[in-house]
């Protein structure tokens, strides 16, 4: 099996509980492996952890159990390896939008020129559609013109590994859908390793390689690894005209609608019985049945199964 | 349709004359208003010393009134003698700010960033801010040798308290948000305070400062009432022990002015790091 450029090893994360002396499990055993320049989301309901993956992956949350290996080196803290872009732009109201990608560069790049950072930093702006606002202040910028802004800081750093949690959630659909395809563009000139967290099972299919598919906490597991098997470039405009696209969304929704709670339970009821809870994700190609991992037969199957080494390298 | 072409028509002129109707608007904000204002006040001071003028028991303080000061003010402002007490003052005041700032904004930025810290220093903290500063001038005159340096402190004592909690203030108030991203650009806490934290609270330490400034303006002339000779509350206590009350008058215009010049510069600083969207 080839080494993934990310790797997360049986991972778990706990939290005290105010009313018992027990930790409560969020997630635990996930592993998973993401290859260079590979695009992959993750979709689950609220509460099941997602987020608290992320930070671990950008190093600003510390996982109760497991480790993460990117690059042969292990996640121990924040840097500018990974680039974070977060729900809320988090932009610094006082720079303007120049200043504020100019600011991820010089900490990137400290020592460049002054005149090589402006450039760096315009030319991303560039990319995401910002020639005429780079002056503006993000009071002055709408909604989507921050989020672009937060696109190109983190784009413009260069990072290994790019991190979005639900970076299009507060915008309205119309400008998340410009904002997407713009992303496309910027991802397919630059090839970013990107991980990226979303609710929106369209947006996932637009965008990703691999979605990765997490059942309901607490307890919630990386259950499956869903291939998107339609060709790029893709555009909104004419995905859903593509024949696997209804195939791969059926799939993603029947998840999130049945089997992320069925999962659920099962995943409490092994827990209750001791049953070691590491696991990888099955891999799934709605597209092409034929292609997948098989279904696991029984509960107890199921933890085997992981340990087979039958498992697609995805 | 029809009605949109129209408009369109209607745009053009309308564009050119946007600016012409945003100068109007201008002119009224930052010259009429104001001047209706400073009118008001003029009205009520001739008003009253029209009044004190036509009274018997007040006739002799009749140079209060505004003519008789505004002509003692040119004569300050001609023969240059308003000077001098303007810069003991502004002296001061200037060093008293100084080491109200340098304690005030630290010591603001801990208390905001420490909440145990916000705790125990609350009881100690408000129970001596309520203690007015003028309370302290008999241990200051024992405690430092000089006047100056009395007065000084007693600035520094009533000015601290504002810069130190509007300090806390921002610093509550900034997002974590801003601190995750330093963090993810690998700021270590010098950069977090100076690229995150500092311009983060800018606008609302020079808005505790705003408010010091005025504190510090108003417990200088009482100060100044005592021992020192120089300055302008001396100069005021100097007019009244000789009866030129216009001489007086004049001071305490000066000092309206000066006021007034210091806080219009503090609103220029607040406004200018100021980063929340305006109208």
């Amino acid at each position: 099996m080839s080494k993934g450029f990310l790797e997360i090893e049986n991972l778990s994360q706990r939290f005290p509980q105010p009313d018992s002396s027990d930790l409560m499990t969020v997630f635990e055993g996930v592993d998973l492996e993401i290859q260079k320049g590979e695009f992959v989301c993750l979709i689950g309901h609220s509460g099941c952890g997602k987020s608290t993956i992320l930070n671990v992956l950008a190093g600003l949350a510390t996982p109760t159990d497991g480790n993460v290996i990117m690059d042969n080196k292990e996640i121990k803290g924040p840097s500018l390896d990974q680039g974070v872009i977060f729900q809320n732009h988090s932009l610094l109201p006082w720079l303007s939008a120049r200043d504020n990608v100019m600011f991820a560069v010089r900490a990137r790049w400290p020592n460049w020129s002054r005149a090589k950072r402006l450039e760096h930093a315009e030319r991303y702006l560039k990319m995401v559609g910002l020639d005429h606002a780079m002056d503006r202040k993000p009071s002055q910028l709408s909604g989507g013109m921050r989020q672009r802004v937060g696109i190109a800081r983190a784009f413009a750093i260069e990072p290994k590994l790019l991190l979005m949690d639900e970076p299009f959630g507060a915008l309205d659909a119309l400008t998340r859908g410009v904002i997407q395809e713009e992303l496309l563009k910027i991802w397919s000139e630059t090839h970013q390793t990107v991980f990226m967290i979303t609710h929106d099972v369209d947006e996932a299919i637009l965008l990703a390689d691999r979605v990765l598919l997490m059942t309901n906490g607490p307890h919630a597991k990386v259950a499956e690894s869903v291939k998107i098997d339609i060709p790029r470039p893709r555009e909104r405009a004419s995905l859903h005209q593509h024949e696997n696209y209804y195939k791969i969304r059926n799939h993603l929704v029947d998840f999130l609608v049945h089997r992320a709670k069925d999962m659920s339970l099962e995943a409490q009821q092994e827990a209750a019985q001791g049953v070691d809870p590491r696991h990888k994700p099955r891999f799934v190609n709605p597209a092409n049945p034929e292609e997948s991992a098989p279904e696991p037969a029984t509960d107890a199957d199921a933890t085997a199964a992981a340990d087979r080494p039958r498992m697609r390298a995805v | 349709m029809n009605r949109e072409a129209t408009l369109n028509e209607l745009n053009p002129a309308l564009e050119r004359l946007l600016p012409l109707l945003r100068l109007g608007d201008q002119i009224r904000r930052r010259v009429q208003y104001p001047a209706l204002g400073i009118a008001g006040l003029f009205a009520l001071w001739y008003w009253g010393g029209w009044a004190i003028a036509n009274n018997e028991d007040t006739m002799a303080f009749a140079s209060f009134a505004p003519g008789p000061t505004l002509a003692a003010f040119w004569d300050l402002v001609v023969s240059g003698n308003v000077w001098k007490p303007i810069e003991s003052s502004l002296y001061r005041v200037g060093w008293g700010l100084f080491y109200a700032i340098a304690i005030g904004v630290p010591m603001g930025v801990m208390i905001g960033y420490f909440l145990t810290l916000k705790q125990v220093t609350h009881v100690p903290f408000q129970f001596l801010r309520m203690i007015s500063p003028l309370a302290w001038m008999p241990i200051a005159v024992l405690a430092f040798a000089t006047w100056d340096g009395a007065i000084i402190f007693l600035i520094a004592i009533a000015a601290v308290w504002p810069i130190t909690y509007a300090t806390a203030h921002g610093v509550q108030r900034i997002d974590p948000m801003w601190l995750k991203v330093g963090s993810n650009l690998g700021a270590n806490p010098f950069h977090t305070l100076r690229y995150i934290v500092m311009p983060a609270i800018a606008q609302d330490v020079f808005a505790g400062i705003r408010l010091a400034v005025g504190v510090a303006w108003i417990v200088l002339v009482p100060a100044e009432y005592l021992g020192v000779t120089s300055g302008l509350g001396y100069a005021i206590n100097d007019a009244r022990d000789t009866l030129e009350y216009d001489k007086l008058a004049a001071f305490v215009l000066v000092i309206g002015i000066i006021g007034y010049m210091l806080d219009a510069i503090c609103v220029r600083l607040i406004k200018r790091s100021s980063y929340h969207a305006e109208g």
